[in-house]
């Protein structure tokens, strides 16, 4: 029987690190992203899992929470037509140019 | 010399100092393009951020101290856990909540094992622990391990019981409420019910 | 969609592994458990993450497995138990 990563239930693991941090403004848009495309129906949580799922055990594991949640938000909107690979590409530079302009880099 | 309450976003060295992640990039991208492409408002936005601020436990907690001082209550919220809430003013959203009660025989924990199902609306968000491989992957096999790391030792008469929230249904924990506290109003009790009391990883506990 | 199976009624989870996006926790693949209550009705989720409306909507259960049954010996302790909500597909009567 073949397990998928992301199906761990009952898996060995290590003590539960109960250290919390406080979510990153950029976290909490993620969030909001997520609600607003569901909301409006863009969307659904199924397709959301789905993406996460489909990502592959190393990201899986490597990526932060709310990581995994936006590259699976990015992969439906361009699999759904809703925004297109340069449409995003050209819109991540601008956000670069502008957030070295306020001198962050 | 700036006014602390003029500027709505007040600088947080350790955060907006970090280099631009790629995440944030494609983040931030995102809401632009469909801003641009009128998926939503930028008050749409704004509106829904700070509707994820306003969330925390205190909205649950509310919820299981109304339970202990109201039986009545308490069985509209066994029966439907958002129209309940709505009784008490707090939107607990569309996906349906469910409470499983605690007694001196049954202690409930939940866990979502497949990602991180979580009843957002009426806790806030959900702690990194509750996300993690850890917790997912023991809590159901070995509960009594991890309670016993939460600092929770069940004796061997109580029956443990995991929820594992795998379908579009949310879980919320309604613990017993503690001896010594007969004739305490809501507000006192609701603040003995912490968050954890209502994943199922910790109990009420009474001051002494 | 009527629910085919009743509170009190013993059920087995398919013991299937197909891929693509499957809400039924693999541990619970092929075990015996009690149905505690229909949980809700809802469309399949199995459709729904490729986009599809998952219509018609169909029973899903709450079912109450004994940590023998998901762990056998292994079991920190038999009596205590895991309750997942499992649509009415994934499971089949186990008299």
């Amino acid at each position: 029987m073949n397990r998928r990563h992301h199906d761990m239930g009952g898996l060995a693991a290590g003590p539960v690190e109960r250290a919390e941090h406080a979510h990153a403004p950029w976290e909490k848009k993620v969030d909001a992203l997520l609600r607003l495309l569901l909301a409006k129906r863009v969307m659904t949580l199924d397709e959301l899992r789905r993406g996460i799922e489909e990502i592959g055990p190393d990201a899986y594991d490597r990526l932060g929470y709310f990581e995994r949640w936006i590259t699976s938000i990015g992969n439906i909107l361009l699999e759904k037509g809703i925004v297109t690979v340069a449409e995003l590409g050209e819109a991540m530079a601008s956000v670069r140019r502008a957030a070295a302009a306020a001198g962050r880099r | 010399m700036s006014h602390p309450h003029d500027d709505p976003h007040p600088h947080q060295p350790d955060i907006e100092d970090a280099p631009l992640g790629y995440h944030e990039t494609l983040t931030e991208a995102l809401l632009a393009l469909l801003r641009d492409k009128g998926v939503f408002s930028a008050d749409e936005l704004r509106r829904t951020l700070e509707e994820i601020d306003s969330r925390s436990p205190a909205d649950g907690a509310r919820l299981v101290a109304r339970s202990w001082i109201d039986p009545a209550f308490r069985e509209r919220l066994l029966h439907d856990v958002n129209a309940a809430a709505r009784e008490l003013g707090i939107d607990a959203g569309g996906i349906p909540i469910r409470a499983v009660a605690d007694t001196e025989q049954v202690h409930n924990v939940i866990v979502c094992t497949l990602c991180s199902c979580y009843p957002r609306l009426l806790l806030g968000a959900a702690p990194d622990w509750y996300k993690s491989r850890a917790y997912r992957s023991r809590v159901v096999r070995e509960p009594r391990a991890v309670l016993r790391e939460f600092g929770l030792e069940l004796p061997d008469e109580v029956q443990v019981v995991v929820h594992d929230a795998t379908a579009e249904l949310r879980y919320l924990v309604l613990p017993c409420r503690p001896a010594g506290t007969e004739g305490w109003d809501e507000p006192a009790l609701a603040a003995l019910v912490t968050r954890d009391c209502m994943i199922g990883t910790a109990m009420p506990i009474v001051p002494g | 969609m009527s629910p085919r199976f009743r509170p009190g009624d013993a059920v087995r989870v398919r013991a299937w592994d197909p891929p693509g996006h499957v809400r039924t926790p693999f541990y619970t693949r092929g075990r015996r458990g009690v149905v505690l209550a229909v949980a809700a009705v809802h469309p399949n989720p199995e459709e729904l993450a490729y986009g599809r409306s998952g219509l018609p909507a169909q029973p899903v259960y709450r079912v109450a497995f004994s940590q023998a049954e998901l762990w056998g010996e292994a079991a920190e302790r038999t009596s205590d138990r895991t309750v997942a909500d499992l649509q009415e597909r994934w499971l089949e009567p186990a008299p």
